[in-house]
């Protein structure tokens, strides 16, 4: 089986963003990166299923498109347990809107004929929500979205699909199928120290962006900016114990919940 | 302009979040047509046009399928853009949609800006005002972003479409029911609930105690669910429990949408994290920053006192 897992390289959700020169995006000034966080979900699961074909042949090949720092994301899947990485350079990557990004995966992808590509559903930076779907379109792939729990016996997969409400949609898909990762899908493993080690004997191929005849974008990001605050809620800072208390009193003045 | 809205059934029914698309084609100027998988008997109460699949034969769930049908009414109607909601109906479906119109698809809009599409990013701390450079578009909208003022009325021309066979490859095996809830967060009046900047599993217990002192329930985080660290029928959230306290305390929550979803209709909100960006501070009325667990434990002491 040949499995296909994508990943994106994005900061840490917990930094502070400035826009750019450009005013288009982040400067990545001062952050730290590291794998989406819904991608560590399709990462786990792409090797639980890899790992669930024993001694049959089995290609399992790591996915990511950026500068060249997201090679870290992509030696983290491999000690992971991915079996080799593609790295798709393209210090621009940032400008461009999912169709690019879908086109582009779907250009080095058709070629090679996998039988399941597992995305996270979106990533935690811009939260499109669109590549993975977009992608299997692009391979004339089965697809589903929001996946948070997922099987594959005698050629059929079954997902069960995360609703509103708590209620979960099962679907069943012929392969080949692109399949987006929902958070808590499963437990991402951490590597060991042991396969950190075999990682770096582990290939990864470097393709440039563009080799792989980009398309032009339909959306584009005019500006980048803070959010307007609304209601404008008050802001405390201080000591604990003094918060605590200012906390409190606002709380015995606004609310009627420690009356009585 | 013409927009289509796509009108979507959850479990069979029609929900508050299809009226925001009539706002949000408000807000844009535009005239609009609308389309439904769905029943006869259950249609959304609009004077327009209405192309309407059966959902008996085009089943709750077969985007190739829905697709198909929504661009033939988008054809019919010359539609300038395609308007879902951003649900798990609709964003499964839209870019299957953007992809055969070749069109530009802008996700999660929350807001319109000189006729630019407004969106979040960075999980909700940062915005992007987004342009297509394609003719078409198709626009997904944030739930709760278009709040719908006036009232829904009118009864819709039905045209129904021609509904062929599910397209092969995928088949909807149905629902599976949430699991059971022992606890009605619903009906709470105070909820104290734990993010993922509690830290650790073993400071939940200290989360549960505020809540207890200000008789109230523990609440959590998606994050802090997947993790384990609190059972998923105390989840608020899109997905969890949908709550309106009397006040909410949200303890190291950043507020990704699908937890402000939950608890944005809160009568009080005290958020506390060390972010002064984080995005809970949108609805919070109180933002204290701090880190959460001394705090937590301050404010137990001076309640207990």
């Amino acid at each position: 089986m040949k499995i296909l897992v994508c990943v994106k390289q994005i900061p840490d959700m917990a930094s502070k963003f400035k826009p750019n020169a450009a005013n288009n995006w982040f400067t990545e000034t001062d952050l730290a990166f590291r794998i989406n966080e819904y991608d560590e979900y399709a990462v786990e699961e792409a090797i639980k299923l890899k790992e669930l074909q024993g001694a049959e042949p089995s290609d399992l090949v790591v996915l990511s498109i950026g500068p060249g720092r997201v090679v870290e994301a992509i030696k983290k899947a491999l000690a992971m347990g991915c079996d080799r990485g593609v790295h798709i350079q393209d210090d621009e990557s940032y400008k461009s809107d999912p169709w690019q990004t879908a086109s582009l995966i779907a250009a080095y992808a058709k070629k090679e004929n996998f039988d399941i590509i597992f995305t996270g559903m979106q990533s935690q930076d811009r939260g499109s929500a669109q590549v993975g779907v977009t992608l299997a379109d692009a391979l004339g792939y089965s697809c589903t979205t929001t996946v948070v729990n997922f099987s594959f016996e005698a050629g059929i997969i079954t997902a069960r699909r995360e609703l509103e409400g708590g209620a979960k949609g099962v679907v069943k898909l012929k392969m080949p199928a692109v399949i987006t990762c929902q958070l808590g899908l499963n437990t991402p493993r951490y590597p060991t120290l042991p396969n950190i080690m075999k990682a770096r004997k582990k290939e990864i191929t470097v393709l440039k962006a563009a080799d792989l005849a980009p398309e032009a974008a339909r959306a584009v990001t005019e500006k980048f900016y803070h959010p307007v605050k609304k209601g404008g809620g008050l802001v405390l800072e201080g000591e604990p114990a003094e918060l605590a208390g200012k906390v409190l009193e606002i709380l015995k003045e606004k609310t009627t919940v420690l009356r009585g | 302009m013409k927009s289509l809205l796509v009108f979507e059934y959850r479990r069979g029914k029609l929900t508050e979040a299809n009226l925001e698309l009539f706002s949000f084609a408000a807000a844009l100027g535009a005239e609009t047509a609308g389309f439904l998988v769905g029943r006869e008997s259950l249609l959304p109460a609009f004077s327009g046009k209405l192309y309407l699949a059966d959902i008996a034969l085009c089943k709750d769930y077969n985007p190739e399928l829905h697709a198909g049908l929504i661009l033939q009414a988008a054809q019919k109607e010359n539609a300038d853009n395609i308007v879902f909601i951003h649900s798990s109906y609709g964003w499964d479906l839209a870019p299957r949609v953007a992809a055969k119109l070749k069109a530009a698809q802008i996700s999660e809009i929350t807001g319109i800006i000189e006729g630019k599409f407004e969106t979040g990013c960075c999980n909700g701390k940062m915005r992007r005002l987004v342009q297509p450079t394609t003719p078409k578009a198709v626009l997904t909208i944030q739930e709760g972003a278009f709040t719908f003022t006036g009232k829904a009325e009118g009864i819709p021309v039905v045209e129904k479409t021609e509904a062929t066979a599910p397209a092969p490859g995928l088949e909807f095996a149905g629902y599976e029911e949430p699991e059971k809830r022992e606890v009605d967060l619903s009906k709470a009046e105070v909820i104290v609930s734990a993010g993922r900047g509690i830290g650790k599993k073993d400071n939940v217990p200290a989360i549960a105690e505020l809540a207890k002192a200000l008789n109230g329930e523990l609440g959590a985080s998606r994050p802090v669910v997947d993790a384990g660290w609190v059972e998923h029928n105390r989840q608020v959230g899109a997905t969890g429990q949908i709550v309106s306290p009397k006040l909410y305390v949200a303890c190291g929550i950043s507020g990704a949408i699908q937890h402000l979803t939950g608890m944005r209709n809160s009568e009080f909100v005290v958020a506390v994290n060390k972010d002064k960006e984080a995005p809970i501070s949108e609805v919070a009325d109180i933002m204290v920053i701090a880190d959460v667990m001394p705090f937590v434990a301050a404010l137990t002491g001076k309640i207990k006192q």
